[in-house]
């Protein structure tokens, strides 16, 4: 039997893969410069990086996807050469990619076997893989049901289907690809509870991530990338998150945001007795009152699925409010259209699915960047699009909001997600605006890009809009929030100054506990 | 109801022959084999990713493959002439697949360009070398199924038909067993659906498609095949008059399922038998040309109706790179 926790390993023996002085030079840029790596087994080794620091590219040469310029990859001592996934999976090393690789109309078992199928003459044979895959997620304690259809399934669900792929095909290296990017928070838990059973059972682990809490959470080590090279290692029991945070960007970097009081004026946003629908035709919001103030953060924070999604829709004009009132600036927009409530209501959007709502990813980052007023002079005349403003402009928010990018031209889809971030709120945030709707701001991007994008929403307060900021992160609420609004089942249960705001007493009302003030 | 009236007094009623008539159950049959190939050709294309609109041409060149090769073997013993027309027409459309796959693969075209090519293609060059006084001798004649072809209506109906038609229903149960059950048919709906998901696993996406292309060109090829050696015995130009597209329809209309597109396939086919019936009985007085837009109407409605709940192939349309070259 082996000692539960791997911190206990011996680390004489021999590292199950190691990566030796590797460089990675793509046309134009080294991607990976004389990184060296070990892995032993029964280890969480996290790989704490920004995007673009390289992560991605050295776990595709682990993973056969690229060759390594220089350098050796040793697995289990032995030098080896993977010119495809096919020989890093023979060699026991398995991938959970950030998107997954499931095909969604298809059953858990069918996507198991996919590729590595087992036959009885000639014929799939659906129940052998099935009582593999009811075997394998019982002794590593992943729950999912073989033959549910995975389009059906909770992501956090698919993410399970994702690492018995792996296990299925015996890998004993398990590379997760920023796997808590796409999950809620009870998800993470259970995912950090699968990583140690993982763990405890032999399996070595590669954690890719930026979130700091995460790594000094799970990991026995800590490796952190810059600009391509390790730039150092840590130990999560002595570690601070400041202390990674300053390797990781390289510089000073404030976690918490400075903000001064706020100097709250009249109110922007009247919101009264709103209700809605729900996509599946279940009631979404049962009246929700509130108001927000130029010169005032007010965050509204709650379980993801409490209704927060809907709410911001119908104030932006993209679901219809069955009862209730809308008033921004003192005119009605209660089912106003999308377009009349960010230019006559002068307000901006940060949506929280960038890629369906905030940005176009075949669309260049110039013509991203005047989505919301291309229609308007100085960028259209007449009938005809001006394409030298539209440069200039795009020019200077990308200088402005620091959106790193080869060129103005380049597809708004082949950015990172953070600067895709940062070029939706470049839009959002240059125009004259009264009211700033910001929902999930931060989701899936890198330290640097969320202190910067905080920053902004504070700048813009301190100008006078009204901001109306909608996280599930709750440290996020707690830094920017003036005041924070908990929603529970479709209503704001209650809405508490900040300073008066623990996070025992927020997280309560999340969960729908409600305290009447004693007299 | 076709047991009834083909074997008791309900016979006598002419409207209740017309529509369950042997003779209507046959034709609905002959009228519906060229649409199931077709429909089965656009299914192993799609289910892989391809788009393949240029059915109409595949099959087009088919038939006049299986028509030039049926003439210049007409001194052969009629079976070995026949049969040669048969493989003659599937390696013409495997042809044309190829061709199709080449375009979409290699060169990238857009996959709805490259099939209308392949459509303007086959007219072209069928009409251009078309010889109109060669004459095929002889088609393929039906094979009573000993025992079973004395089944009373049914007998007649399913069990005494020429050798293709016998071939193409058991293909709608071979195509349907290896795409649900095997190996090879798990990998190519995969291609379909989550191309870089297969990719990930060691599957090689295009060759699956390159080799699904072909198969779905040969069966269209097989279609064109069916109408000149087996229904109509000649070739005359533009004889496939739109059933590459109805076989679409049917693909479409029966989900990108083989016996969904075989049903709706005999769906279309029996508004073609219909129709037939009708002008023949000469029970109505409405005008004919309103009774031949039968068939195109409820083709129409069909599609129209269903389209939005039938659920296509993820990936169709979609050129796939490699994760290596592309990133």
């Amino acid at each position: 039997m082996r000692s539960p926790g791997g911190s206990q390993l011996n680390t004489s023996a021999t590292p199950v893969l190691e990566v030796r002085n590797v460089t990675k030079i793509f046309p134009g840029v080294v991607a990976n410069e004389d990184v060296n790596l070990h892995l032993h087994q029964g280890e969480i080794l996290a790989l704490l990086g920004e995007n673009g620091a390289g992560k991605s590219t050295l776990m595709n040469i682990i993973f056969g996807l690229y060759h390594p310029t220089h350098g050796e990859i040793l697995v289990n001592g032995q030098p080896v050469r993977m010119k495809t996934p096919r020989d890093a999976i023979k060699l026991g090393i398995g991938m959970v990619h950030q998107h997954f690789q499931l095909v969604p109309v298809m059953t858990v078992t069918d996507n198991i076997m996919l590729g590595d199928e087992s036959v009885k003459t000639r014929l799939l044979d659906r129940r052998a893989v099935a009582a593999r895959i009811r075997e394998l997620s019982q002794r590593y304690s992943l729950e999912v049901d073989p033959d549910g259809v995975i389009e059906d399934l909770p992501v956090g669900v698919r993410q399970r289907v994702e690492i018995l792929k792996a296990l299925y095909r015996n890998a004993n290296i398990l590379i997760l690809d920023e796997p808590t990017a796409v999950l809620t928070p009870q998800e993470i838990d259970g995912l950090f509870r699968v990583m140690q059973t993982l763990r405890e059972q032999g399996k070595s682990i590669i954690f890719i991530t930026h979130k700091l809490k995460e790594v000094l959470h799970i990991a026995d080590r800590i490796m952190v990338l810059r600009g391509g090279r390790v730039v150092g290692e840590a130990d999560p029991k002595r570690a601070t998150q400041q202390q990674l945070a300053s390797m990781m960007v390289g510089r000073e970097v404030i976690l918490t945001v400075e903000k001064g009081p706020a100097h709250p004026q009249e109110v922007v946003l009247d919101v009264q007795g709103l209700q809605a629908t729900s996509d599946l035709g279940e009631p979404a919001l049962r009246g929700v009152s509130f108001q927000v103030r130029a010169g005032e953060i007010v965050g509204v924070a709650g379980v993801q699925g409490n209704g927060q999604t809907e709410l911001v829709e119908v104030i932006t004009g993209l679901r219809k409010a069955d009862a209730g009132r809308i008033q921004i600036g003192g005119a009605d927009m209660t089912n106003a259209s999308p377009r009349r409530i960010t230019h006559g209501g002068k307000s901006s959007h940060v949506p929280e699915d960038r890629h369906a709502y905030g940005m176009v990813d075949s669309y260049s980052v110039a013509d991203n960047l005047v989505l919301n007023q291309y229609y308007l002079p100085p960028f259209a005349r007449a009938a005809t699009i001006q394409q030298d403003a539209i440069a200039e402009h795009a020019r200077a928010l990308v200088e402005k909001f620091d959106v790193r990018t080869p060129s103005i031209y380049t597809h708004g889809g082949s950015l990172s997600g953070g600067n895709q971030q940062k070029m939706v709120v470049a839009r959002e945030f240059s125009r004259p605006i009264r009211l700033l709707i910001a929902a999930q701001p931060t989701r899936g991007i890198d330290v640097g890009s969320i202190e910067f994008i905080h920053n902004q929403i504070v700048a813009k307060r301190d100008e006078g809009v009204a901001v109306l900021l909608v996280s599930a992160e709750l440290d996020e609420i707690m830094a920017l929030s003036d005041r924070i609004a908990v929603m529970y089942k479709g209503e704001i249960i209650d809405i508490v100054d900040r300073a008066d705001a623990t996070r025992e007493g927020l997280g309560l009302l999340m969960a729908g506990v409600k305290h009447e003030p004693v007299q | 109801m076709a047991l009834l009236v083909n074997s008791t007094a309900l016979g006598e009623n002419t409207w209740l022959r017309v529509f369950f008539g042997v003779s209507a159950l046959n034709f609905t049959l002959r009228a519906s084999v060229p649409l199931i190939l077709g429909a089965m050709s656009g299914i192993l294309c799609e289910r892989t990713g391809i788009i393949n609109i240029g059915i109409e041409g595949m099959m087009l060149a088919g038939a006049f493959a299986a028509f030039v090769a049926k003439t210049s073997t007409n001194h052969w013993p009629l079976m070995n002439s026949l049969l040669f027309g048969v493989a003659i027409a599937l390696a013409v459309g495997g042809a044309m697949g190829w061709l199709h796959a080449l375009f979409s693969i290699r060169y990238r075209m857009d996959q709805i360009i490259s099939g209308t090519v392949l459509i303007i293609l086959a007219a072209g060059i069928s009409a251009y070398l078309f010889d109109r006084n060669a004459v095929a001798e002889g088609k393929f004649g039906a094979i009573p199924l000993p025992g079973l072809s004395q089944i009373p209506v049914l007998g007649e109906v399913l069990f005494t038909n020429p050798p293709l038609t016998y071939a193409t229903l058991v293909l709608v149960v071979v195509i349907h067993i290896a795409l649900f059950y095997t190996k090879w048919g798990l990998r190519s709906r995969a291609c379909g659906e989550h191309p870089r998901a297969a990719d990930t696993v060691g599957i090689n996406v295009n060759r699956f498609r390159y080799i699904n292309t072909i198969i779905g060109g040969m069966l269209a090829g097989l279609a064109g095949g069916f109408l000149v050696l087996e229904a109509v015995g000649q070739f005359q130009e533009g004889m496939t008059a739109g059933r590459g597209f109805i076989s679409l329809a049917a693909m479409i209309f029966g989900n990108w399922m083989p016996f969904g597109a075989m049903g709706a396939a005999m769906l279309f086919g029996y508004t073609q038998a219909l129709q037939n019936e009708l002008l023949l009985a000469g029970v109505t007085t409405v005008p004919r040309q309103f009774v031949s837009m039968i068939p195109y109407v409820v083709t129409i409605i069909a599609v129209s109706g269903f389209v939005g709940r039938v659920r296509p192939p993820a990936a169709e349309g979609k050129v796939y790179e490699t994760e290596g070259g592309s990133e």
